[in-house]
């Protein structure tokens, strides 16, 4: 891009440079792949490339570089977050958004198919249906892998994108009281969420109906990381003094019959009526798409966080894939 | 009381102090349904021991342990110890130990697991906790801490 005409607040250089070299050509499969003090840089990081998100001022220190989207099952927001964050970043995407296109189709196993990607680009940003595909994949490549969700295992860069909700809601990650709400069991978003908080020293209460507790390996290895668990399954009383409902999605087919899943999604509805009973600083966060979770009256109210939680998945993901990526050299890109 | 009798073996392997009654998941491992014909198994079951109160033993004749298979027996059979045979002396005797990470040896119980999948990879699984012992499938996360019914 040298001698390119440049918009207004273009910005190449110190700014986003060098904050921290740590994650340099690093894989991100799970969120135990980062220390407490990387979680704090990216989403220091993250805070500063806010404006550069939102399109209000431009900066390019993935100029050249190619981010691969992998993504062997549906996904909108995750990957044209991604992929908003790496064009943002001065950077472009070779994207597989249908795996059914692809050379697995004819049988070829995921590790070659990966391993051809990452000799055409700089990083590679994974979702699959199964566990484990990141940890696979970032076998079979030499460049970076970010790991976007795979089956109902690890979702990284959403625990980051939650926990730079709280903390620009709150200016800090410590202490805080945290109720998980909903699916628990088989809720991928919580289980990195959970581990995360812990090690901010989190106060977390569960709230979830009996058969979609946390599993105890979970909970015994979320409470070992430094979370303080409570659990108490009515809402009400959960909230109180809480800091942030994290509410997620219970899904139909994880019950045996329709009575018995409208019952429960029905206890845990969160409205304006439930929000009284919290404190008037509490967020609502959600993973999104909500299905009734929550009621659309509580979008005005200064509780909801959710699209602003949406928002900030391509700031963070800015930041992750430029500390991953970027040399911090003026203008350019490492490898 | 009588003396317990076991035929010394010429060369082959011992495997001593066996938890009661797995015996016969130790020779699983050891795979003798494919030992030649000409060795001899010798399994004692039930036996008192000093250490354990009781325990098994099984010898084997012309067999030595591939690190796999020693890595299978520190989780079936933590209290084990292997004696290696030759000209009917012990030549090395030693307890098994358990590595920090196990590969090849069991399969995840995620069934949806990349690892069971068709892939050019094994199974692989990292020790987090040793007493009792907690292992951690490298690909999915997911944790173990009974592996009998896992066993590849």
């Amino acid at each position: 891009m040298a001698g390119a005409t440049r918009p207004a607040g273009f910005h190449t250089g110190p700014l986003l440079a060098a904050r921290t070299m740590a994650l340099r050509g690093r894989d991100v499969v799970s969120i135990r792949d980062l220390a407490r003090e990387e979680i704090e840089a990216v989403l220091a990081e993250a805070e500063k490339m806010v404006p550069f998100a939102e399109g209000t001022k431009a900066t390019r220190p993935l100029d050249g570089a190619i981010v691969a989207m992998a993504f062997f099952e549906p996904s909108t927001r995750t990957r044209l977050s991604f992929e908003a964050a790496v064009h943002r970043l001065g950077g472009s995407c070779l994207t597989i958004a249908d795996a059914g296109a692809t050379s697995l189709r004819k049988g070829e196993s995921l590790y070659d198919t990966i391993r051809m990607l990452s000799s055409y680009a700089d990083a590679i940003v994974i979702r699959h249906p199964s566990e484990g595909a990141a940890a696979l994949a970032a076998r079979a490549s030499d460049r970076p892998v970010i790991n976007a969700g795979d089956g109902s295992g690890q979702h990284p860069t959403q625990t980051l994108l939650d926990l730079a909700t709280m903390r620009e809601a709150f200016g800090t990650l410590t202490g805080l009281k945290v109720v998980l709400l909903g699916d628990l069991k088989y809720g991928r978003t919580v289980h990195s969420l959970a581990y995360a908080l812990g090690g901010f020293g989190s106060e977390i209460v569960l709230t979830s109906p009996p058969a979609l507790r946390l599993p105890d390996e979970y909970r015994e290895e979320v409470r070992r990381h430094g979370a303080k668990i409570v659990e108490e399954p009515d809402v009400r009383r959960a909230i109180k003094d809480a800091d942030v409902l994290y509410v997620t999605r219970i899904q139909k087919e994880r019950f045996a019959d329709e009575a018995e899943y409208r019952a429960v999604a029905g206890s845990y509805r969160v409205d304006r009526a439930l929000l009284d009973a919290g404190k008037s600083r509490l967020i609502v966060m959600h993973p999104l798409p909500r299905a009734g979770e929550i009621a659309p009256e509580v979008d005005s109210t200064p509780h909801a966080a959710y699209f602003r939680q949406a928002f900030l998945a391509v700031p963070v993901r800015m930041a992750l894939l430029r500390q991953i990526l970027a040399s911090g050299r003026r203008g350019g890109f490492g490898r | 009381m009588r003396e317990l009798k076991i035929t010394p073996i010429h060369h082959g392997t011992v495997i001593d102090h066996i938890g009661s009654g797995l015996a016969l998941e130790v020779l699983r491992i050891l795979g003798v349904g494919t030992l030649d014909k000409e060795s001899t198994v010798s399994v004692a079951m039930h036996v008192r021991s000093g250490k354990l109160g009781w325990k098994d033993i099984v010898k084997v004749e012309n067999i030595e342990l591939s690190p796999r298979t020693v890595n299978a027996l520190a989780l079936i059979a933590p209290t084990a110890t292997i004696s290696i045979i030759h000209d009917y002396k012990v030549r090395e005797k030693r307890a098994v130990e358990l590595p920090d990470r196990i590969v090849g040896v069991l399969r995840c119980p995620n069934a949806n697991c990349i690892s069971n999948q068709p892939e050019p990879i094994e199974s692989e699984f990292e020790v987090v906790e040793r007493r009792p012992v907690l292992l951690r499938c490298t690909f999915c996360e997911r944790t173990l801490s009974e592996f009998l019914p896992h066993l590849a």
